[in-house]
């Protein structure tokens, strides 16, 4: 060991999770509820918050006992691990966000099926040290909440006139005649909304299709 | 001519290769090759270069939209005029109508014509004359009463996300126009549906007669429901009635159509394909009628050939050569499944009133595959054949 918290190979963990190899943009995965529950920011952000939580810890247990899961089995164990930590999430919120959770209705439960996850586990928890599967659970975690948010912001500013709940396009401007766009809070308004953020961010970091 | 020709060539020299407006060379190139004729030619002998490139079958869509364009701006000052209980006069008509439809044309190019360069510019390939095309066919189905900025709004999406994400002119799967509208359609459904849109007077309601004829209730006329609404026929055959700016006349539609077939830019198999799917379906649902059923069913099948879009779209939205089926029996079955949805969307589908538009993009993304199997089958055919 001895390698500091934060090295160079660690930040690379970092930047590959949030930005080169970003779960949606890059790997185009939880793609389903990135449309699902973004209509409001509110939502994205609990949902943001569960997934990257799940994401991390799955990582992190999953990578102590990554050497004595036998491999016959390793989906169901990982199944197992990611179960405990969606329901203990979804129980939280029933208890202290029932708004939110009503909201939010099955997407919640349904993290234990997200791509990202089980993808992580086995791509990455499975063979390396719990720190640095910590690390890349964040950073996933962190790029798919980031294109969640922005998808938030966008769908609810321009489909409701709000954000967070509150007012922020001024009457005036209504008054001008303008209008809420009614696409915006359909589900299709969230897929074009991704289609231009997975473009953008692609010209950015120079993907080639392989 | 000769002087154009010697000041665009001065001109010319600033955007070459090298010379500081190279960025802009597809601007200069369009102007160029909209004015005269290009001068390129085969360079080989085998092969013979056709004078009529994109750019004048565009053009030539564009002249057959004529009709339709100066109808749709003089019935929309017409509608005016009796909305507010005027004294009809031709000139007054088109003078109120082209207030308010001009300058929906203009803020369709203007806004679509940006997003066009700008792609041009960074692809550094020519500006295609579709756009010309794209441009006046979106201000066409729009009700005049729709706010400026909902137009620039919808031509910016149907521009990106209809052609150019699939790579530009001549890629779309879908017609751009449709895609702005469609949009439009989703985003803002108050202003493009319902019955205060139709009649470009604040606060006058009119209802199409599509919407007449979905609302007669069971049991009752749905003729009678028209004419008491004050449609029948005739007027909506020539197109005195409310709508977007350019459908309400199968007239109109009908001399572009004649244009387009004698130029050969358009079609005859979608066109006649079309017209035969829209008559058989609605032939069905005029077989089915009965007092239990939709007053709409006993609507008579050559009816629904005047009402709403259908016209429009026919000639020029399902015969755009790019978004339509490529092979002949493709192109056969495309046309009827149009005219087919068409008539269902209208009649039994009761959260949209007309379903032209929706029916042509439904087929747009299914035309490859129907392409694709009318080949697989040829092959086959041909391999039997031989065997």
């Amino acid at each position: 060991m001895g390698e500091a918290l934060l090295s160079s190979k660690n930040q690379k963990i970092l930047k590959d999770g949030f930005w080169d190899t970003n779960p949606i943009t890059f790997q185009i995965l939880g793609i389903c509820s990135a449309l699902a529950v973004t209509t409001q920011l509110k939502t994205a952000l609990v949902m943001s918050l569960g997934l990257t939580f799940v994401t991390a810890g799955s990582n992190v247990v999953i990578s102590l006992i990554r050497n004595f899961i036998p491999s016959q089995i390793r989906i169901i164990v990982q199944l197992t691990v990611v179960s405990a930590l969606v329901i203990s999430i979804d129980q939280i919120l029933r208890a202290y966000m029932f708004d939110v959770s009503k909201q939010l209705s099955v997407f919640v439960g349904l993290i234990i099926t997200n791509c990202i996850v089980m993808g992580r586990l086995e791509a990455f928890a499975m063979g390396n040290p719990p720190w640095k599967s910590f690390l890349d659970g964040l950073a996933n975690g962190a790029g798919y909440s980031a294109v969640l948010i922005i998808i938030g912001i966008i769908r609810e500013i321009f489909g409701s006139g709000t954000l967070l709940g509150y007012h922020v396009i001024p009457a005036s401007v209504y008054a001008q005649g303008y209008v809420n766009n009614g696409m915006m809070v359909l589900a299709p308004g969230a897929f074009f909304l991704l289609g231009i953020i997975v473009w953008i961010q692609r010209s950015i970091s120079g993907y080639k299709e392989s | 001519m000769k002087f154009i020709e010697e000041q665009l060539k001065k001109v010319g020299q600033l955007f070459e290769k090298g010379k500081p407006l190279e960025k802009l060379y597809p601007l200069y190139e369009a102007l160029d090759t909209f004015l005269l004729t290009p001068g390129k030619t085969a360079p080989k002998a085998p092969f013979v270069r056709d004078a009529a490139d994109l750019k004048r079958v565009m053009s030539f869509v564009v002249l057959a939209l004529v009709p339709a364009t100066l109808f749709g701006i003089y019935n929309t000052g017409y509608q005016i005029e009796l909305a507010k209980g005027l004294a009809h006069s031709f000139w007054g008509a088109m003078a109120a109508g082209a207030w308010k439809v001009i300058p929906i044309i203009v803020v369709s190019y203007a806004a679509g014509g940006l997003w066009e360069v700008l792609f041009a510019v960074t692809r550094k390939h020519e500006i295609n004359e579709g756009f010309l095309v794209t441009g006046i066919l979106f201000a066409l189905t729009l009700p005049p009463t729709i706010p400026l900025w909902q137009v620039a709004v919808g031509i910016s999406f149907g521009v990106v996300f209809g052609k150019e994400i699939f790579g530009g002119t001549g890629m779309n799967v879908f017609n751009p126009a449709l895609v702005a509208r469609a949009f439009l359609f989703f985003a803002y459904p108050a202003q493009i549906s319902g019955s205060t849109a139709w009649v470009a007077v604040d606060g006058y309601t009119r209802a199409t007669p599509l919407a007449v004829a979905a609302a007669a209730p069971k049991g009752t006329s749905v003729v009678q429901a028209l004419a008491d609404a004050g449609y029948n026929f005739n007027n909506m055959f020539y197109g005195f009635i409310p709508g977007s700016i350019g459908e309400t006349s199968a007239l109109a539609c009908l001399v572009g159509l004649a244009f387009l077939l004698v130029t050969r830019v358009a079609s005859w198999r979608v066109v006649v394909s079309c017209v035969l799917g829209l008559l058989a379906m609605s032939g069905i649902f005029y077989f089915l009628k009965g007092t239990d059923r939709l007053a709409f069913f006993a609507l008579p099948p050559y009816w629904h050939l005047v009402m709403g879009g259908f016209a429009f779209g026919a000639v020029f939205m399902a015969t755009d050569p790019v978004s339509a089926a490529a092979t002949n029996t493709g192109r056969w079955i495309y046309g009827f499944l149009i005219g087919v949805l068409t008539v269902l969307i209208r009649v039994v589908n009761p959260a949209y009133p007309e379903g032209t538009m929706l029916a042509i993009l439904f087929m747009n993304a299914f035309a490859p595959l129907i392409d694709y199997f009318v080949v697989e089958n040829h092959i086959k055919r041909r391999v039997r054949v031989k065997s």
